[in-house]
């Protein structure tokens, strides 16, 4: 009973991601029945779903680690695309120098690339959690600067990565029927899952995000623990601006993942993470990453016009978040507290027990503890 | 005694003029007010063209200042005055806000010739502007899609940033062709303001997916032409010289153009960046024309382009003959 109770207090922790992901399906639905419906095109899977799945991949890989770092910094790194950039930019450069393009190579390359992705992660985390500066301003820094670092890098042009195994990453690899992408991010999901389950990450962040005091007072350093998530970001950053790179074939610091802290801000929010930090729920973030990526191309599909594109978007996320926002939810689970109260009353008076109403009680004021 | 004073002091007037006339007149002072070359591959090639042409070698002593704001770039445009330059080049972040300086340097005697960026301000404050002519560019790139592509056409139109000069030049061409019947527009989107090349693939795999029939993509920009044909690529779509789908893009990276040269692809508007040989012209003649002169821009198409086209007009890096940048 008591797992069952655990199973279900999770699930709805989900509950709002999840709607929101039905209501798209269920839109995309009306506007054709086909949605679902999935081809081979040249020994690989076509249609909408993994169209979804392989363009939401670096916004996935982000808002994982922005849901760390929100949760245990109580604020959120706005520097995630221009770190990507800058990644992206180490990883072109050591390929482009490299001479012969080789698996070797390229392996290389992203693993100088997630080194520089840890340096970042490490400035950032630094400034937050040693110098106490407000992560947003904190990663505001590379923020402005970082697509001009990663200009540098790139030695002033935009250089080109047009190489078979590049291309193989930003698409698909023959005899393999999904895209490289989607399987890269499925792996790094897993690899995140592995980690939080057989370490106490979870625990950690969690404690420092509700009180760093109290945590400090059980021996848990919220210093290292904010460090370590950005670190964390940092190198979800890397992987991303891998993904993004070899997918976009060359390397454009201008326009590389512009604007996507905003969506990976969005996606844990829809996750039903709290942004001022604390529990955090990574099911819920990939699902809202993968949710905005469905809302996104839902607009295209019902041909929304382009100038209003994204008035429409704005409006949906406004209704979407109200709807899931604490204050409606405390105000339904009020209603639906009133009218088990009442039903129960009723019951009482039929059956006479004072004891059940006790339980019943107590039980209803756990519920809004959670 | 006062004769030989008399001599000294023609003497040193005499050398004070002539040196002068060395250093001064050798040099003509040039202040250049522009965007920082990270905004775009265009604003790249722009700031290296500026810096090449406006160089010691060629007579000038210019001075340069590359930021995005506007305040910076008009307190920058102020020091260039009173330092007393001779010429001064304006591409303004903001098209606004910049009477008072050019009223300043017109008093001041300073010739104003702005490029690339008009500043919405009375023409006789400043000589001459240089700017591209995105109504051509749209115009010229339509005549070649209504010319090559098999009737009847059906065109998806991926716009760049709505609202920016790029767009409502590039974008006015296809919409009025639209509205003659002479195409039909089946679907209408935007890489947004990154000029985005997800989303444009994004565009037209939703067109897809509607399963719209259309035989070309007119992107407004390489990148979003890339991501375009991406999308294609994906879905097993042919396009290019034998394919059912043809492409045309805008901004002539070297890379786009490769992709036309190989096929890849079917045609690239060019935008010019490079305004400086112009404008030194008109400096070094002394005929500055008056308002506003549009540069002369291409249309490079599979079957016309050549190596020596991609080196003399592209931007950006260039992937090398024959490979292709998917």
């Amino acid at each position: 009973m008591p797992r069952l109770k655990a199973n279900l207090s999770h699930l709805s922790h989900l509950f709002l991601p999840l709607s929101v992901l039905l209501i798209l399906i269920v839109i995309n639905l009306v506007k054709g029945a086909d949605y679902f419906s999935i081809t081979m095109v040249n020994g690989a899977f076509y249609g909408n779903i993994p169209n979804i799945l392989f363009g939401a991949s670096e916004l996935v890989i982000l808002s994982i680690g922005m849901a760390l770092v929100t949760a245990a910094s109580q604020g959120q790194d706005i520097s995630i695309g221009e770190n990507a950039t800058i990644t992206s930019a180490v990883f072109v450069l050591f390929v482009l120098n490299a001479g012969e393009v080789t698996l070797f190579t390229i392996l290389a390359g992203f693993l100088i690339s997630c080194v520089a992705g840890l340096v970042i992660g490490a400035f950032n985390g630094a400034l937050v959690s040693v110098f106490k500066v407000q992560p947003m301003v904190a990663t505001l820094i590379l923020f402005m600067g970082g697509r001009s670092i990663a200009f540098m890098i790139d030695g002033k042009l935009s250089p080109i990565l047009a190489n078979d195994i590049s291309n193989q990453i930003g698409t698909v690899i023959p005899g393999v029927p999904i895209q490289t992408p989607t399987i890269l991010t499925a792996v790094f999901i897993a690899i995140v899952a592995v980690v939080l389950k057989t370490t106490n990450l979870r625990l950690y962040v969690e404690a420092v995000g509700i009180n760093p005091s109290a945590a400090r007072l059980n021996g848990i350093n919220p210093k290292k623990i904010i460090f370590l998530t950005f670190l964390i970001m940092g190198f979800c950053a890397a992987v991303a601006g891998f993904i993004a790179v070899n997918k976009a074939g060359r390397h454009d610091s201008v326009n590389l993942l512009k604007f996507i802290m905003m969506d990976a801000i969005l996606a844990v929010a829809i996750g039903g993470n709290s942004l001022s930090g604390g529990k955090f729920n990574l099911t819920g973030s990939i699902i809202g990453a993968y949710t905005i990526e469905m809302l996104n191309r839902t607009l295209l599909r019902l041909e929304v016009e382009t100038e209003t594109i994204k008035a429409f978007k704005a409006v949906f996320i406004i209704i979407l978040m109200v709807i899931a926002s604490p204050v409606v939810r405390v105000f339904a689970s009020k209603v639906l507290d009133k009218a088990k109260t009442l039903v129960a009353s009723y019951s009482i008076r039929k059956i006479g027990g004072l004891n059940n109403a006790v339980v019943s009680n107590t039980d209803t004021s756990g519920k809004k503890e959670e | 005694m006062k004769k030989w004073s008399i001599l000294l002091v023609v003497c040193l007037v005499a050398m004070v003029i002539l040196s002068a006339t060395i250093f001064g007149a050798g040099m003509i002072k040039v202040g250049i007010v522009n965007l920082p070359p990270e905004e775009s591959g265009y604003r790249q090639a722009n700031v290296e063209d500026m810096n090449n042409v406006f160089s010691k070698k060629n007579g000038y002593d210019a001075k340069q200042t590359n930021t995005m704001d506007n305040s910076e770039q008009i307190a920058a445009a102020k020091g260039y005055i009173r330092d007393g330059v001779d010429y001064l080049l304006i591409s303004a972040a903001n098209a606004s806000g910049w009477d008072d300086v050019l009223k300043s340097a017109k008093k001041a005697g300073v010739k104003v010739i702005l490029f690339d960026r008009s500043i919405e301000t009375d023409p006789s404050n400043y000589e001459a502007a240089l700017l591209s002519d995105m109504a051509y560019e749209g115009n010229t790139a339509v005549d070649w899609v209504l010319k090559s592509v098999p009737k009847p056409i059906n065109l998806i139109l991926i716009r760049g940033q709505l609202g920016s000069a790029a767009e409502i030049g590039r974008s006015a061409a296809v919409l009025k062709a639209a509205k003659d019947g002479k195409l039909t527009i089946v679907a209408d989107g935007t890489g947004g303001d990154s000029w985005s090349l997800e989303e444009a693939r994004k565009v037209v795999e939703a067109a897809i997916a509607a399963k719209k029939d259309f035989n070309v993509i007119y992107a407004e920009n390489d990148g979003m032409a890339q991501g375009a044909v991406q999308a294609l690529e994906a879905a097993g779509i042919s396009h290019g010289k034998n394919g059912k789908v043809k492409i045309i893009g805008f901004d002539f990276n070297r890379f786009a153009l490769r992709n036309v040269q190989a096929g890849y692809w079917d045609a690239d508007m060019q935008c010019n960046p490079r305004q400086a040989a112009e404008i030194s012209k008109w400096i070094k003649s002394g005929k500055i024309p008056k308002g506003i002169v549009y540069q002369k821009e291409l249309l490079f198409t599979t079957d016309k382009i050549t190596d020596k086209d991609i080196e003399q007009w592209g931007i950006n890096a260039d992937p090398g003959k024959g490979v292709i940048t998917r």
